[in-house]
């Protein structure tokens, strides 16, 4: 998937990630911030990296920066990020 | 004689301050306090240094403290609890000394036996007439009881009211007496009234916090505890606050009433004593407007000093009376023990307040807590800090069930034989994972930044450095 503009999804509540997107420098790039980092920062990056494999999302640029989210709703809110942003390619 | 002085300045010199001594203050006030912020920026000014601060809890607006401590004017910090930037400060290594933190009861324990010993007391009253008898209940910073203060001005070397509403003498009620009252200043403003009580506690409507709160009033009533005479204690958040709701049909239902409710005090325990459910209120702290008015009004509603609420040096305190206390955690371990110092990365947030003197006092000691919260699992191999240890605690209720401590068998039979959703504590530890993996981080291991000092005056942890 290309993405194309700037797109953000989600919010800063506790337990919620906000996450937003903006096209690439030709490759893909993932900032994490989060209040549980030291616990959870690599299962966060991991989370989001997983989701932008799948949406074969290769030139984006994304920041997250997570009050304390599930794995799931950091997938859901990167998805829903990233669709927002790009135009499907073949689909 | 005249007590009163013309201005804080004259005051903190008449009272013989020198360096190197204690000075006090209590936490009515909250995050809406000026009088300790008033006080040091005088001592400075008098060129002071080397002082202790003896406070029963610091809030974020206290934060002028952190430059005090750079400064050299205070060199030791002693008290029940700590929050916002002065607690993130000395987290991160601010003061050489380490702070000591005490409990609600431990405190008063240690004032009214010596180990604690306080030069001058300055005591921030909303109401004071010119001999220093002073109360809580009236004037514009009016935040209902004293009781923490009271210990402090019964056993300090010199007292100093601090009021913004001097009354004509005498006034009354008092919760300090003219006896203990050496000098009295009055200023502008003693405090914010916004920071100084909420206006109203909130019920929450958190789906997860009201089935905690119902499967805590269900562990009450199944513990056979519900009776005539029955006797309660509960937080103002959450969870915690929610138990009464849930608790108020159940005792109509039963037809009984309550001896007394304690603690800080919250519109809802207020509303229990109205309609009957309890006989008596005994309150350390007022948590907000409603309970301001009613132990200003209510003579079913009584203030009680800090020493009598929990003290285990005192003969008998309230706590020694307790059926049952609701009580939160940041974390807690699969041995039960608590922690309400810290953060899960070790920052302070917090300090025990009255929970280990709670715990040790009731005869049911309940936690409650959701199964993680912000991606944090509750329950934890060890707790970094350890505030209330595991064998005063009963029962751990989650959302997804409840863990009675094995040491209860009593209970864990009462529980077992009541349909609620019993699990073992590690398996709540296991479920929680299950949904926020297992979390990863470091225990920190910088030098001692705090001593946590239980009840009963022996030390029960550290606090490190995180950085």
């Amino acid at each position: 998937m290309e993405i194309v503009q700037n797109a953000v999804a989600g919010t800063l509540e506790s337990n919620d990630v906000f996450v937003s997107v903006e096209p690439g420098q030709g490759k893909l790039d993932i900032v994490v911030q989060s209040i549980v980092f030291e616990q959870f920062g690599k299962d966060i990056f991991n989370a989001a990296q997983e989701v932008c494999v799948q949406l074969r999302v290769e030139n984006a640029s994304l920041r997250l920066e997570d009050r304390g989210a599930l794995d799931c709703t950091i997938k859901a809110r990167v998805e829903t990020a990233l669709k927002r942003a790009g135009e499907v390619n073949n689909a | 004689m005249s007590k009163m002085i013309q201005n804080l300045g004259d005051a903190i010199k008449a009272s013989g301050l020198k360096d190197g001594m204690t000075i006090s203050f209590h936490h009515h006030l909250r995050n809406g306090d000026f009088v300790l912020n008033m006080v040091l920026e005088e001592i400075a000014k008098l060129g002071l240094k080397d002082l202790t601060v003896q406070a029963s809890s610091l809030f974020d607006c206290h934060a002028p403290l952190i430059d005090h401590i750079k400064s050299g004017v205070v060199t030791g910090i002693e008290t029940n609890y700590m929050t916002g930037r002065l607690a993130k400060a000395v987290s991160e290594g601010l003061l050489k000394k380490p702070v000591r933190f005490r409990s609600h009861g431990g405190r008063p324990a240690a004032i009214d036996t010596g180990r604690v010993h306080i030069d001058v007391a300055f005591v921030a009253a909303p109401a004071a007439d010119r001999m220093g008898n002073a109360n809580g209940v009236s004037g514009p910073s009016a935040c209902g009881s004293l009781g923490y203060a009271i210990p402090d001005s019964r056993r300090a070397d010199k007292v100093v009211i601090v009021t913004d509403y001097l009354c004509d003498y005498p006034l009354f009620p008092c919760s300090i007496e003219e006896t203990d009252v050496d000098f009295v200043v009055k200023v502008d403003r003693i405090g914010d009234p916004k920071g100084i009580v909420s206006g109203t506690t909130q019920m929450t409507r958190d789906p997860v916090a009201l089935t905690i709160a119902r499967y805590a009033a269900d562990v009450i009533s199944a513990s056979g505890l519900l009776k005539e005479g029955f006797s309660f204690q509960t937080g103002a958040g959450g969870a915690s606050l929610a138990v009464t709701k849930y608790l108020e049909p159940m005792i109509q239902k039963l037809g009984v009433q309550g001896s007394f409710g304690l603690g800080g005090i919250t519109g809802y325990l207020v509303d229990m004593l109205e309609k009957g459910y309890f006989r008596e209120l005994m309150d350390v702290q007022c948590f907000d407007l409603k309970a301001v008015e009613s132990i200003r009004t209510n003579p079913n509603h009584h203030e009680v000093s800090a020493t009598r609420y929990a003290s285990p040096a005192a003969k008998t305190s309230c706590v020694d009376s307790l059926d049952v206390v609701v009580l939160g955690a940041t974390q807690i371990d699969t041995d039960f023990n608590v922690n309400v110092h810290t953060d899960s990365n070790g920052y302070i947030t917090g300090g025990s307040g009255g929970h280990s003197d709670t715990a040790a006092g009731a005869k049911l000691t309940m936690i409650v807590a959701p199964l993680f919260r912000a991606r944090l699992p509750i329950v934890v191999n060890k707790v970094l800090c350890k505030s209330t240890p595991g064998h005063t605690v009963d029962v751990l209720v989650t959302q997804r069930g409840v863990a009675v401590n094995p040491q209860n068998k009593d209970l864990y039979a009462a529980i077992k034989s009541s349909g609620l959703p019993m699990t073992d504590i590690h398996d709540l530890k296991n479920m929680a994972e299950a949904y926020t993996g297992a979390p990863g981080g470091t225990v920190p291991q910088g030098r001692i930044v705090a001593d946590v000092e239980y009840r009963d005056g022996s030390i029960i942890d550290h606090i490190r450095c995180v950085k």
